[in-house]
């Protein structure tokens, strides 16, 4: 039983890395959302960009919840 | 309930299927394959100058995927586009083929993403020795950097590259695994709260319009994945050909 518990908090506590990614993903489109406010001709040139920073930065947050499951279901 | 039993693989086809271990990822591939290569085949013959919506589809797809090779790679990547544009076709079936109910998606195994990540780190170095030569090898140490720094900087480099197909893989699988995992989680609090009584039945309404929505969402995901895929590809080529 108790190792039951210790993988339920352990795979609480991985998960605990989204919330930088949280903070991350915000702060990318917040940037992209002003670049576009102040110069609505960059949209097409900064959108790609935006779309490859999100996808970096919610990588980790997929290694996280790799962790998670790994400590779950290994 | 087993949230990771829908991406085990059984064989297809029968005995012919199991002689060869013709499994259920091989058959979603073949279709998959078989669906791109159908819809470039008959979106592209009518030849309309002004083009239908099928021809519209595979236009669209060929330019938008064009002008991004080109655009990221440089006019060298003229020569790189069929494999891009493969790629990417490829991985956006997975994605999207595995959001039909029953069926399987293949890039949800580790096997697959790895595969493929790892042909696409082979021919990025290969291209990069086949145009610089040995002169590739001062990618992992940037001009300008003091000497001093060597022993710090060429190690970090080398695991950066050497990580490159590790974080591709794992953010595709990862997704795709993730998103499936989440439906599964949602439809199981649906059976869960229907089985409660009147109320429970009300409640169970909530996760099940969840679900819809994250079918939507799954989709944006799925073209997402796919488009990430193809352009770290592209950017990856880009500093094979231009070292930097």
């Amino acid at each position: 039983m108790e190792v039951a518990a210790a993988k339920a908090l352990g795979a609480g506590l991985a998960v605990i890395a989204l919330a930088g990614v949280g903070i991350g993903i915000g702060n990318i489109f917040s940037a992209m959302v002003s670049t576009v406010g102040r110069n609505p001709a960059a949209r097409d040139a900064v959108f790609p960009i935006g779309i490859l920073g999100f996808a970096l930065t919610e990588a980790v947050a997929l290694f996280a919840l790799l962790i998670a499951f790994l400590i779950l279901f290994t | 309930m087993d949230a990771l039993g829908q991406f085990e693989l059984h064989t297809a086809l029968g005995g012919l299927g199991r002689s060869v271990n013709f499994t259920n990822s091989n058959l979603m591939m073949v279709f998959g394959s078989a669906l791109i290569i159908a819809t470039l085949y008959y979106g592209m013959r009518p030849r309309a100058v002004v083009p239908g919506r099928f021809q519209s589809l595979a236009e669209i797809a060929y330019s938008g995927l064009f002008s991004m090779a080109e655009g990221s790679i440089g006019p060298e990547g003229r020569r790189f586009f069929p494999f891009i544009f493969t790629l990417f076709f490829f991985v956006l079936m997975g994605n999207l083929l595995g959001l039909l109910p029953y069926s399987f998606t293949y890039t949800s195994h580790i096997a697959v993403t790895f595969g493929l990540a790892l042909l696409v780190i082979v021919i990025v170095t290969a291209v990069a020795l086949h145009i610089h030569g040995m002169h590739f090898f001062s990618y992992f140490f940037p001009e300008g950097a003091p000497k001093l720094l060597a022993p710090l900087i060429i190690p970090i480099e080398v695991i950066s590259y050497l990580s490159r197909p590790v974080s591709l893989s794992i953010r595709l699988f990862a997704n795709m695994v993730a998103g499936h995992v989440m439906f599964e989680v949602f439809a199981t609090f649906v059976v869960l709260l229907g089985g409660a009584g009147v109320l429970g039945s009300a409640i169970g309404i909530l996760p099940m319009a969840l679900n819809v929505v994250l079918v939507g969402f799954e989709l944006l995901v799925a073209a997402l994945q796919a488009y990430v895929f193809a352009i770290l590809t592209c950017i990856y080529l880009h500093d094979a050909v231009h070292l930097h």
